[in-house]
């Protein structure tokens, strides 16, 4: 069938001798007494070395999800609108028109901090091949990134690699990175979190799954050549770190874009022709997970040549080629008698094309080699009787409220500091270095003032190619409130991007998550990630908004210190005309500021409680969904009917950094007529945005039928945000304070 | 009227190209794979941004060598228009059909974000619906995209009013905080002697759109058209 077999080197059968399984060697590979022990009845036999790899793989907590099944179970997944749930390569939800959105996010925190450049554009590579996998055409990317201390001496040289990576990767693809969120803090020193997502575009007709694998069908190999590279890789993801972590750098995988590029454009050149029965992405555990998925969902067997598999280098052993995790590849199962057309396809495109086995009735997976057999074990079990752990959980402190607090603030003198601070800073720096406006589609980018493309919105929006729709796309998360409190803060995660979307004029459709956790093996960590999937339940049932897909990144941990608990929510809705999108800029003078949603209240785990009094304390603000659902609805309505002009939803900082952030985007000033204390101008209360408008009076009396607050602010005009009592700065010094902090931060001179 | 839109592995913006000419009325057009070599009947070639081969190498030197790129020439030299924008830029400098080369940003870094460009010359198939000194608003999206060339050189294009475009401020200063690159002169696009081929850094294409917020880019295809029809 191939060439392969007669071009591989001949090896001495002693060269590939393996040595011999033992408990030892199984803990080396991170499965404890008891799951060798599994193995072994399992098996009936001591497993050969590479079997003993392949359960090692597949049973790691990153294959395996083995600490937090039980509890994602608890996550709503379902929906009229929803296509595909979680289980699969990426999620799937109807947009209309017969067509579909494909998204999904992860993370590659592990191998990002141990190699910041190729560990975040691998992880790029690898989320951008679960979307195209199902036949979808990635059109947007965006990331959730938290780094150290600014001042600590890694985080530096982590951010300049990790953002040359993300970019490296996305711009050479030609997908526009439209938007994300940085935040720093010390408990990222050790363990850096690089979450990436790609939201794709297929027709519904056109939708690829890894089921569906029948008996005599070809197992077909496509694109890069298998490397010794990032062997084990998916163990590393799941153990922590110490000291000599640098020493895994072996494990982190080499991207190549441009192979990736090439086959996207095979992939879906194929797609189109009908001849894919099934396919599965190479990611963790490379052609190990990839052919027991496609074996498992299709309740059939594997039997692989391996000499056949398309090899960088020679004398690779069939451990190291089943463990191998080299980028860009991909396994499909092809209808019986269209491998020539196939193979065309993939010629015309240069990338490797291999037939390298054929599935079987005996539903165990057989490995051979060099004329002998290297593995022969039962498929379903890798994945049935994978280890499901109910880990211990401690039971949570309520954290206690917060502390009196002084009284006397310069608010403005406190506007400056907040928008200066790591946080809030602009990250015009990072997302400079991103295309976001490739393919021509982008309305609303990164970024709030002298954005790249036209409207800064609280959502990247992409209008759908040859039509006037557009997905609109937000990832979201505070850790500092699910650190207090992680079933309130993962509720929040869900609300803000649920706002967001709602504050960019779009109706939020579903969600995926990326949940990053410390050891679960310690009950206080299993405690505080039982409580955010609690938390992101009880919001998404709430909001209608199901969880579609997602990833779990648990041991995120640096010699016993974990990082604070951050369940990123990457949310996307649709809008059926990318006109009525909403901006958050005010750029023109006379119109009426407004506050929907009630005056703040609440300094708790604030970010004027960090960075101007100095202190992290205090319950996180907590959402009333009810009123969250309502607001919302409200905002979405007068978006819609036109009597919204700009809208920003209350974040961090509240309601005083917001208005800033729209003046900014707008270069326009404002002056304010309220008076207010600082839980007013800052509190970070939920369910809230600022609006600008041209009709005040039909705003305040919708707003009064439905029982939603409304307060008027002022009005904007001039170039300098002022309050009545006189006091003022000019916006263009905003913008100087905004801009001034992250550029000076990477000199070295912040 | 027909353009042909050149694809070599590693091209990515042939969509926003597409969507610009046909903005411009310049409809017929066709996606031509660098394999096949099919020029013939073309009054427009274009070569559009990505990363051709990967950037392997030097940005554009290997697709420069690419069998279609013989033809390129060849109907460059009979006086088909050629629109080279990003890396088409770059494997116009390779190919040989303009002068100078493209060097790694003076940051560094690869940059993306909206430049004001000053028309040099309304004296082209390119530039005609544009007037002299006029300030368009285009993004840039590149790592090497700072020009250079030997002083006779930029002599001699000076002289022959070959300049296109070069990066100003708002107000049509061209300053060097206004130059996002690094290039010599600012200078953002050129033309070569016969001026039917113009090879520039920033991407008019990403300007032509209702949605893009901008159409400070059309007039180039709109001059395009002009000059076809």
């Amino acid at each position: 069938m191939t060439m392969r077999s007669a071009a591989a080197p001949k090896m001495e059968p002693d060269m590939l001798s393996e040595p011999e399984a033992t408990p030892e060697l199984a803990g080396s590979h991170g499965l404890s007494a008891e799951e060798y022990d599994t193995i072994l009845k399992i098996m009936g036999r001591t497993p050969s070395f590479t079997e003993l790899g392949i359960f090692s793989v597949m049973w790691s907590e990153h294959c395996s999800y083995k600490s937090s099944r039980i509890h994602l179970k608890k996550l709503p997944t379902a929906a009229p609108w929803v296509i595909q749930g979680p289980g699969e390569n990426a999620g799937v939800i109807d947009i209309g028109d017969g067509q579909a959105a494909v998204f999904k996010m992860e993370s590659h925190n592990h191998p990002s901090y141990i190699e910041p450049y190729q560990g975040a554009a691998t992880g790029v590579g690898g989320i951008m091949r679960d979307v195209f996998t199902m036949g979808a055409r990635p059109i947007a990317n965006m990331n959730a990134l938290r780094f150290g201390d600014p001042a600590h001496p890694k985080t530096r040289s982590l951010v300049s690699g990790v953002i040359a990576g993300i970019a490296g990767y996305g711009n050479c693809m030609g997908v526009p990175t439209v938007g994300g969120e940085t935040n720093f803090h010390k408990s990222y020193n050790g363990n850096i979190l690089v979450n990436a997502m790609t939201v794709g575009l297929v027709d519904q007709d056109k939708i690829y799954y890894a089921r569906g694998a029948g008996v005599g069908q070809p197992v077909v190999y496509v694109g890069s050549k298998t490397g010794r590279d990032g062997i084990h890789g998916a163990t590393m993801a799941s153990a922590e770190f110490d000291n000599d972590s640098a020493d895994q750098r072996p494990t982190v995988q080499v991207g190549d874009p441009f192979v990736e590029k090439l086959l996207l454009e095979a992939c879906l050149e194929l797609m189109e022709k009908d001849a894919i029965i099934c396919i599965q992405d190479m990611g963790a555990a490379g052609l190990t997970s990839s052919s027991v998925e496609i074996a498992d969902k299709g309740g059939i067997g594997v039997h692989l040549d391996l000499d056949r598999v398309p090899m960088r280098e020679p004398g690779m052993s069939p451990y190291e080629i089943m463990l191998s995790e080299s980028q860009e590849r991909m396994l499909m199962i092809l209808k019986p008698g269209r491998e020539d057309e196939a193979r065309a396809i993939f010629e015309k495109w240069d990338l490797d094309f291999a037939v390298i086995g054929i599935t079987t009735a005996d539903r165990r997976l057989k490995l051979s080699m060099h004329g002998r057999v290297w593995c022969d074990m039962p498929v379903p079990p890798l994945v049935d009787q994978a280890p499901v752990y109910d880990r211990p959980c401690a039971k949570l402190e309520k954290p206690a409220p917060l502390a009196p607090i002084p009284e006397e603030t310069d608010m403005l003198d406190a506007l400056v500091k907040l928008l200066s601070c790591p946080d809030l800073s602009s990250k015009r720096w990072i997302w400079e270095q991103y295309d976001s406006l490739v393919r021509g589609e982008t309305v609303s980018g990164p970024g709030i003032a002298g954005t790249q493309a036209s409207k800064p919105a609280d959502a990247a929006i992409v209008r759908i190619p040859g039509k006037d729709k557009a997905l609109a796309v937000t990832t979201d998360c505070t850790p500092r409130y699910c650190h207090a409190d992680p079933f309130e803060g993962a509720k929040q995660a869900v609300a803000e991007s649920w706002r967001n979307l709602c504050a960019a004029g779009a109706t939020p459709l579903a969600i995926t998550n990326n949940l990053n956790f410390g050891n679960p093996q310690k009950p206080d960590i299993m405690a505080q990630f039982v409580a955010a999937i609690d938390g992101i339940a009880v919001a998404c049932r709430a909001l209608d908004y199901p969880v579609i897909s997602g990833n779990v990144s648990l041991h995120n941990e640096t010699n016993s210190e974990a990082i604070f608990p951050t369940p990123a929510i990457g949310g996307v809705g649709v809008m059926a005309d990318w006109k009525t999108a909403c901006s958050l800029a005010v750029e023109n003078s006379g119109l009426t500021l407004m506050l929907i949603g009630g005056g703040g209240t609440h300094l708790g785990q604030s970010l004027y409680l960090r960075e101007i009094l100095g202190r992290e304390d205090g319950t996180p603000p907590a959402v009333d969904l009810e009123r969250e659902k309502r607001h919302g609805l409200f905002i979405r309505n007068m978006i819609a009917t036109g009597h919204i002009t700009a809208c920003h939803d209350l974040s961090d900082g509240g309601l005083l950094v917001a208005l800033a952030e729209m003046l900014m985007a707008g270069n326009t000033g404002a002056t304010l007529q309220t008076g207010g204390d600082a839980a007013f101008w800052f509190g970070e209360d939920q369910g809230r945005y600022a609006i600008a408008t041209k009709a005040p009076e039909t705003l305040e009396e919708e707003a009064k039928k439905r029982g939603i607050p409304a307060h008027i602010l002022g009005l904007s005009g001039g170039d300098s945000l002022k309050f009545s009592s006189g006091a003022g700065i000019l916006v263009n010094n905003l913008i100087y304070e905004n801009e001034r902090w992250l550029p000076a931060c990477m000199e070295g001179n912040a | 009227m027909k353009a042909a839109i050149i694809v070599f592995p590693g091209t990515n913006r042939e969509p926003d190209m597409t969507q610009a000419l046909h903005r411009a009325g310049i409809v017929d057009t066709t996606l031509v794979w660098h394999k096949d070599n099919d020029l013939k009947g073309a009054d427009l070639i274009v070569l559009p941004g990505g990363f051709s081969y990967g950037d392997y190498l030097r940005c554009g030197a290997m697709a420069a060598q690419s069998p279609v790129m013989k033809d390129v020439v060849a109907q460059a030299k009979r006086g088909v228009r050629v629109l080279g924008v990003c890396n088409g830029f770059q494997i116009l400098v390779e190919s040989g059909l303009l002068p100078g080369a493209l060097l790694r940003n003076r940051s560094l870094k690869f940059i993306c974000k909206q430049v004001h460009l000053k028309t040099e010359t309304s004296g082209s198939a390119f530039t005609a619906a544009l007037t002299q000194g006029q300030v368009i608003r285009v993004p840039v999206a590149h790592g090497e995209g700072n020009y250079f060339a030997a002083p006779e050189t930029l002599r001699a294009m000076e002289d022959q009013d070959r300049i296109a475009f070069r990066y100003c401020d708002a107000d049509g200063a061209v300053t060097d905080a206004a130059n996002p690159n690094g290039s010599i002169g600012n200078i953002a696009g050129i033309l070569n002697e016969n001026r039917n081929v113009l090879g520039m850094m920033p991407h008019p294409e990403n300007a032509t759109q209702d949605h893009q917020g901008t159409l400070s880019g059309l007039p180039v295809f709109e001059s395009l058209m002009k000059a076809l029809s």
